[in-house]
């Protein structure tokens, strides 16, 4: 009976739309970002690293001006010691922003009891979560847009080279690529500022989560897959499905992934990420760039890997979310 | 015209094996001011945040203007203004930044919203504050946004949850003023309190509620009728020899009981007002009478004296 009863209540059919209010809270959540010391910190910090890292790459690039004709790709992928390169610094500040976005994103409201008289208007949970989300996406995206115009023109005025479409094109697929490894991060900050009533347990867990996929998994990929598929006999195949295996654990890191991506986009000759048999290699001209088509072919299921990731999670803090109590 | 804004029927909630809310009747008329009243912990939030659709009921039905809170979520909340027991806004916007938020969710035009606002921080005295940070605001201040934006959004039907916590008597009776206020404009009134004393006053009819379940409901002097029977407490203070005092009182028809407060106050228990009886019993026994005063009854009397008589039941 009361199995009946709860059926007919999920069955049922809300009223309007579950997006009413949604420009709203975003517009509300943006506002709320673009004017937070938290991001002014954190603009300030990626400016002067986009500045510094590209400045040294353009002090070893300006002997090949003329020669290598992705030179502005170069000034993000150039590293001179003793600084990394531009993207070594993107793979932690783009968690860092996205985390910091989003940690204290629902329980903030629950701590400043705004939660229970947001939910008292017209709005349903759905529009204020996804408000929250996209509002931290795009803060993303456009804070990174601005760092892809200094870079981009900091490489037209200091190395004299207008851009070429193939490079614009590929640096903004890059772009896209970077925004949604910070989507994951940042719907994975929401789902623990969903679950834990503490924003600074929230960022610990977030960062946590962070330094086990940086730091760790690879280590633990390179230790289970031997398990897994043990090299017996030392038959080739036995190497070839234990490397396998192996690739496929890192893969599971968004942390892999975008390097993939970035590895692809930025470097036009890579034609393989992962694994090369000698037979893919036949007929190749090595040296020779690809298409920014062929490139994207092969990165598009890491592409796809962060999209889908990102939604994902995002419908894991949804869940959860839909669940919770509102009493503060 | 008795149309029902509220209408509860076996109304519940469980936490587990906590019942919160346990088959609630409720019906509160257009107009109406009703007061939930009950100690911490006895379902009053739970009952609100249902009727709101904001934690979905155990069982039985709610109607809101004729809503189904469940169903019709947000017709209902564009209907009904809420004001939580912890009021809390977003510290560093201003008061103004705060309320257009507020407009923007109830999808207000700009221009409408505008004109809205200025009209509820007039009318809660906040217009000069408007623009300042609601993070220099006081408890006072806040609870009053809290009620400017209620009234924002030209609500059929207010639900306040304890408005007078934690204010200073100053606030509370601000607060209490402005319920009043709002009860002359056609607007229906649920508020909530533990504090029965201070709600007792604005209250058309009160429910008492007690571990989930509405014990006692009605208009406060039907429910000081059913409990305290017409109990009469006179008060008075007469200086005079103390035994003499009290034995000219025993004699009047009428009196219950007679209790010294101290040292020159006495309290009676009567059947009716005695107020003349007793002045003129004191003055005859030669005391000198220095205050005399009757008192109404009170919600606490009333709740207390209820549930001696029910723990007494439960004893025996
Ligand atoms: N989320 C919850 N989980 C378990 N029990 C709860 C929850 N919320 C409230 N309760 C219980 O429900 C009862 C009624 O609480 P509440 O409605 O807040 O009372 P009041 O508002 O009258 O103080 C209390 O015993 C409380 O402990
Ligand atoms: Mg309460």
């Amino acid at each position: 009976m009361s199995l009946q009863l709860k059926q007919a209540r999920r069955e049922r059919v809300r009223e309007g739309s579950p997006w009413t209010g949604l420009w709203a809270v975003v517009a509300k959540e943006m506002a709320d970002h673009l004017t937070s010391v938290r991001m002014h910190i954190l603009e300030v910090l990626i400016v002067l690293t986009a500045a510094g890292t590209v400045y040294a790459a353009m002090q070893s690039l300006r002997n090949s001006v003329g020669q290598d004709p992705f030179l502005l790709l170069k000034l993000f992928t150039t590293a001179r010691e003793p600084l990394p390169a531009f993207v070594g610094f993107l793979g932690f500040l783009v968690p860092l922003i996205a985390i910091a976005l989003a940690f204290d994103s629902v329980n903030g409201e629950f701590n400043r009891r705004t939660m229970s008289r947001i939910l008292a208007q017209p709005i349903y949970r759905d529009a204020l979560l996804l408000g929250k989300f996209l509002a931290g996406l795009f803060t993303l995206a456009l804070v990174l847009t601005a760092i892809w115009l200094l870079i981009i023109g900091l490489g037209i005025v200091g190395l004299g080279v207008p851009p070429s479409g193939e490079e614009v094109a590929r640096s903004l697929w890059f772009l896209l690529a970077s925004v949604f490894y910070g989507g994951i991060w940042l719907a994975l900050a929401m789902v623990f500022s969903v679950v834990f009533r503490q924003p600074a347990t929230a960022a610990l867990a977030s960062i946590a989560v962070w330094l086990f996929f940086t730091v760790f998994w690879e280590i633990l990929a390179g230790l289970i897959a031997p398990v897994l598929r043990p090299v017996r006999f030392g038959f080739p195949e036995e190497i070839l499905a234990q490397t396998q295996l192996e690739l496929t654990l890192t893969r599971l890191s968004p942390n892999t992934l975008y390097g993939e991506v970035m590895l692809a986009l930025l470097h036009p000759t890579v034609r393989s990420v992962g694994l090369v048999l000698p037979i893919q290699l036949q007929g190749a001209v090595l040296g020779t760039p690809l298409p920014l088509r062929q490139s994207l072919l092969l990165i598009w299921p890491q592409f796809t890997g962060l999209v889908a990731a990102t939604i994902l999670l995002f419908a894991l803090g949804y869940v959860l979310f839909q669940r919770q109590e509102i009493r503060a | 015209m008795s149309e029902l804004v509220i209408e509860t029927k076996g109304l519940s909630k469980r936490y587990g094996d906590v019942i919160a809310v346990d088959a609630l009747d409720l019906a509160v008329r257009r107009g109406e001011v009703f007061g939930l009243l009950g100690p911490n912990g006895s379902g009053k939030t739970t009952t609100i945040l249902m009727l709101l659709g904001l934690t979905e009921p155990t069982a039985g039905s709610v109607q809101v203007l004729g809503l189904d809170p469940a169903r019709q979520p947000l017709s209902v909340k564009a209907r009904v203004g809420y004001m939580p027991d912890e009021v809390g806004f977003y510290e560093e916007l201003t008061a103004r930044e705060n309320l257009v938020y507020i407009a923007k969710l109830n999808g207000l035009p700009r221009d409408e919203a505008y004109r809205r606002i200025d009209e509820v921080l007039a009318r809660m005295g906040l217009s000069e504050v408007g623009d300042r940070r609601v993070a220099t605001f006081s408890r006072g201040m806040r609870r009053r946004l809290g009620v400017a934006e209620v009234l924002l959004k030209q609500p059929q039907l207010i639900i306040m949850d304890e408005p007078t916590q934690g204010l200073d008597p100053e606030g509370a009776r601000e607060l209490l003023h402005i319920i009043r206020e709002l009860k002359g404009e056609d607007i229906t009134i649920l508020l909530s309190s533990h504090l029965l004393y201070q709600v007792q006053a604005v209250c058309d009819r009160v429910g008492l509620f007690h571990r989930g379940r509405m014990v006692l409901e009605g208009t406060v002097s039907d429910l000081a009728q059913q409990v305290l029977g017409s109990t009469y407490r006179i008060q008075l203070q007469a200086d005079g020899p103390a035994s003499t005092l009290m034995k000219a009182l025993q004699h009047l028809p009428g009196v219950v009981n007679i209790e010294r407060d101290g040292d020159n106050r006495y309290q009676v228990a009567a059947a009716n007002d005695l107020r003349a009886e007793v002045a003129n019993a004191i003055v005859t026994a030669g005391g000198r009478l220095l205050m005399l005063n009757v008192e109404a009854p009170s919600l606490d009397d009333i709740y207390a004296r209820y549930f001696q008589e029910v723990e007494h039941v439960a004893a025996a």
